[in-house]
């Protein structure tokens, strides 16, 4: 296939899971902002427009946090180049360019997507639309993924959709926690305090994951166990140990098509050996902002290198 | 209506009874629920949306993604009129290619006194780099596309031969695909020929001209300008459907003499380029030095027989429509027949009394640039102002030789599915040909394109016309 498919295809999997990622930070942080007074509301929207990297951007153009300009900004500003809007828009714009790639099925999920959030945020987002909008947006990335993973035939054209997915996935989850680190830190939680359980009721949320970790920890929450299942726990799949372990295959499948392994391999493999061979005790001595700071660079690098060895650009 | 004669109507005679070719159709028409028949018209448009078949109009500032709107009711054509039809179709063909292979070698019908050297001199379209020089198995017109206008039972006469990147075959074959998913039982009665093999035999014709040092099978790239492009949804339709790479000007270079793509295992050659990008933006070293949307070299390695590019660079000296009005000549020399296929009668405005005559008749004419296309600066008489026409004449007058003029034809009608039911709108005809050493293959049908105004007689889609499906009936 040609570079710049695989290109395409990486990075219309990549916006896709931004925009949903995005979606489900921003429906998380509404939700604890709701439950706090405006002055804590300001600085929880500041969190979330930092984890995405919208802070600056944002505050050349308005001077405060209101909830409604937040969102409006985030979800649907043309003049946000991060805003779920422009992403759904870059998104169909890859997929076309990549249109022979895809499965019709992909295509009209893609294209109908773009529709409908496209219809849904013509007007200024109320409060009162809002929750509609979020699931739209949830439940169209759904359908893409569906399509995808009922219609496209499992080569390399999968995989690279797929690693798109999952480099961008690890990316968000880690860059959450790079925000939230402390929150997360054993030695300043006051345990049970209720600052503490909306906070971290509020990571929980911001990766669809407050089900999965009550299920598995009984209802009880601590720091070290939200931080050991957002990163190490392989079987929850928006922490860095599933998103690594799914490259790993996905890379493998390349090397079984190419018959060779390139450097991306070798980079990927430094990387995701870091989650693997480690425990969280050791991580929260290492320094959790640390660890994850390390993590984000060793994500770069190994999209870095899967662009330049599979030839993306010239 | 503008026209003087009586308008042909494909399907009602001027006693209002049905044609044959129309006859099985009309009583399955007449069976359908008309609220159903309603439904189905509108689903028709969603269906396109959302398969994204759009095209972008030029000179829309927000590059608005349009539909072609397409209308329901199918063009029938009969078993006998298409055999007529593509005789004179090859033979026109035919006189395409020869003549084009002539223009470049040895200038013979120059030479004959039957052609004027002029028309070549300073013509933009005749390319230098092409003289003496012979493509792939001899073909020049590899795919063509020619517009066919009907004004009587047996009068079919050729408005145009589009022989440098002819577009609309996409719509062609999904215009068969929303037929037949929307009237399943339609098909099961009315016996049509298939054209969903397009893509295959597409294929085929290409590979068949690869050049003798391409690889076995000959790898074929679709080369488009990129996804603004007015047309990029055809140029990815036919390669999804052709399975070849749909490639970009940045996704080729020149690598030992061939012409190779940037694949994710390194340089691949490339050995039949059917190129969706004009000649002047082919190639930055030869032509237009801006051009980002072309491959540095390729015309060297062309000439040295490292790939095949389909059509042949150059091959837009044969549908200049200042040579057009040559054509029935062009056809008896090099086939020494008579051509089976009308021209319509054309004006050459740089000829005096030509010009004189235009001038005196502007109302009643359609007056044409001779390098434009797609309905844009033409003048259609017997619809424009005064003010328009006296504006067109000052055009006209500093640059004859930029136009040609015809009469306005009164082109055959068809009806179109309306909230009132039928209605007749004129349309025109653009069968696909495809040529190769091993012949010329010409799909049983093409594109219907319709005015979907009331009177109106350009069927332009970036005109605001339409499309429809287009039958030739089975024996």
């Amino acid at each position: 296939m040609l570079g710049r498919t695989a290109n395409g295809i990486f990075w219309m999997f990549r916006y896709l899971e931004r925009a949903e990622n995005t979606a489900r930070l921003l429906e998380a942080g509404l939700r604890l902002a709701l439950t706090r007074g405006h002055g804590e509301a300001s600085v929880e929207w500041q969190s979330v427009l930092v984890t995405i990297g919208q802070d600056e951007d944002y505050r050349a153009r308005h001077s405060d946090y209101q909830a409604a300009q937040v969102t409006n900004w985030i979800l649907r500003d043309t003049d946000n180049p991060g805003s779920v809007a422009n992403m759904i828009d870059y998104a169909r714009s890859n997929a076309r360019s990549v249109r022979t790639a895809l499965t019709r099925e992909v295509w009209e999920a893609t294209n109908e997507s773009w529709m409908v959030l496209r219809d849904l945020m013509a007007k200024p987002l109320k409060a009162s639309n809002l929750g509609e909008v979020l699931s739209a947006i949830r439940r169209q990335t759904t359908l893409v993924r569906g399509a995808m993973d009922g219609t496209m035939l499992r080569n390399e054209i999968f995989n690279f959709a797929r690693i798109g997915t999952f480099i961008e996935r690890a990316d968000n989850t880690a860059r959450i926690l790079d925000v939230k680190y402390y929150v997360l830190l054993p030695s300043v939680s006051l345990v049970g305090s209720s600052l503490d359980n909306a906070q971290w009721e509020m990571i929980l949320r911001s990766v669809s994951g407050e089900r999965a970790y009550r299920w598995l920890y009984a209802g009880t929450m601590d720091a070290r166990g939200i931080a050991n299942f957002l990163m190490l726990d392989e079987r929850f799949p928006r922490s860095l140990a599933f998103c690594y372990s799914n490259l790993r295959s996905n890379m493998a499948g390349l090397a079984r098509e190419y018959g060779n392994e390139s450097h991306a391999h070798a980079v990927l493999r430094k990387a995701g050996g870091k989650l693997h061979d480690t425990e969280i005790d050791s991580i929260v001595e290492y320094g959790l902002h640390q660890f994850i700071g390390d993590f984000l660079n060793d994500n770069r690098a190994v999209a870095d290198a899967i662009a330049s060895d599979y030839r993306f650009t010239f | 209506m503008p026209s003087k004669a009586p308008t042909y109507d494909e399907m009602f005679d001027a006693s209002g009874a049905v044609r044959p070719a129309y006859g099985a159709f009309r009583t399955w028409y007449d069976e359908q629920d008309p609220q159903w028949l309603k439904r189905q018209d509108a689903e028709a448009e969603r269906f396109f949306r959302q398969t994204g078949i759009t095209f972008n109009v030029y000179g829309e500032n927000d590059g608005e993604e349009r539909l072609i709107p397409f209308d329901m009711i199918p063009r029938i054509i009969t078993a006998a009129e298409w055999r007529k039809l593509s005789r004179g179709i090859e033979q026109r063909v035919r006189a395409l290619n020869a003549f084009l292979h002539d223009l470049y070698h040895r200038q013979e019908i120059v030479r004959s006194g039957r052609f004027p050297r002029r028309l070549l001199e300073n013509n933009p379209a005749f390319l230098q780099q092409m003289v003496g020089f012979t493509p792939p198995g001899g073909i020049y017109t590899h795919i063509v596309g020619i517009d066919l206008v009907r004004t009587g039972p047996d009068d079919f006469m050729v408005l145009e031969d589009n022989a440098r990147t002819p577009s609309g075959v996409s719509y062609m074959l999904e215009n068969r695909e929303t037929m037949m998913a929307m009237f399943p039982e339609l098909f099961t009665r009315v016996p049509v020929r298939p054209v969903q093999d397009y893509p295959r035999r597409l294929a085929r014709s290409l590979a068949a001209c690869a050049p003798n040092m391409a690889s076995k099978p000959p790898v074929v790239a679709v080369l488009t300008p990129g996804i603004y492009n007015s047309a990029y949804f055809e140029h990815a339709f036919l390669a999804d459907q052709m399975g070849a790479e749909l490639v970009e000007g940045s996704d080729l270079r020149v690598i030992d003499g061939r012409i190779a793509m940037r694949t994710t295992r390194g340089y691949q050659p490339v050995d039949v380029l059917y190129r969706r990008v004009d000649d002047e933006y082919l190639d930055p070293l030869t032509f237009n030095p801006n051009s980002a949307l072309g491959v540095p070299g390729i015309m060297d390695a062309y000439r040295s027989g490292g790939i095949t590019i389909a059509n042949a660079p150059g091959t837009g000296i044969a549908d200049d429509k200042a040579i057009y009005s040559f054509m029935p000549d062009i056809v008896e020399f090099y086939t020494g027949e008579k051509p089976l296929l009308n021209n319509v009668p054309t004006w050459r405005c740089a000829e005096p009394d030509s010009l004189q005559y235009v001038l005196d008749n502007l109302a009643e004419l359609v007056v044409k640039e001779v390098h434009g296309s797609g309905g844009y600066g033409m003048l259609i008489g017997p619809t424009s102002s005064k003010k328009e026409i006296e504006a067109f004449a000052r055009k006209l007058r500093a640059k004859p030789d930029n136009y040609i003029a015809q009469p306005t034809l009164a082109l055959s009608t068809t009806p179109i599915f309306t909230k009132a039911g039928l209605a007749p709108r004129h349309v025109d005809l653009r069968p696909f040909v495809l040529m190769s050493p091993n012949g010329i293959d010409i799909t049983p049908g093409g594109l219907t394109r319709v005015a979907l105004k009331k009177g109106s007689l350009v069927v332009n889609s970036s005109q605001g016309g339409g499309t429809k499906d287009s039958w030739v009936l089975e024996d």
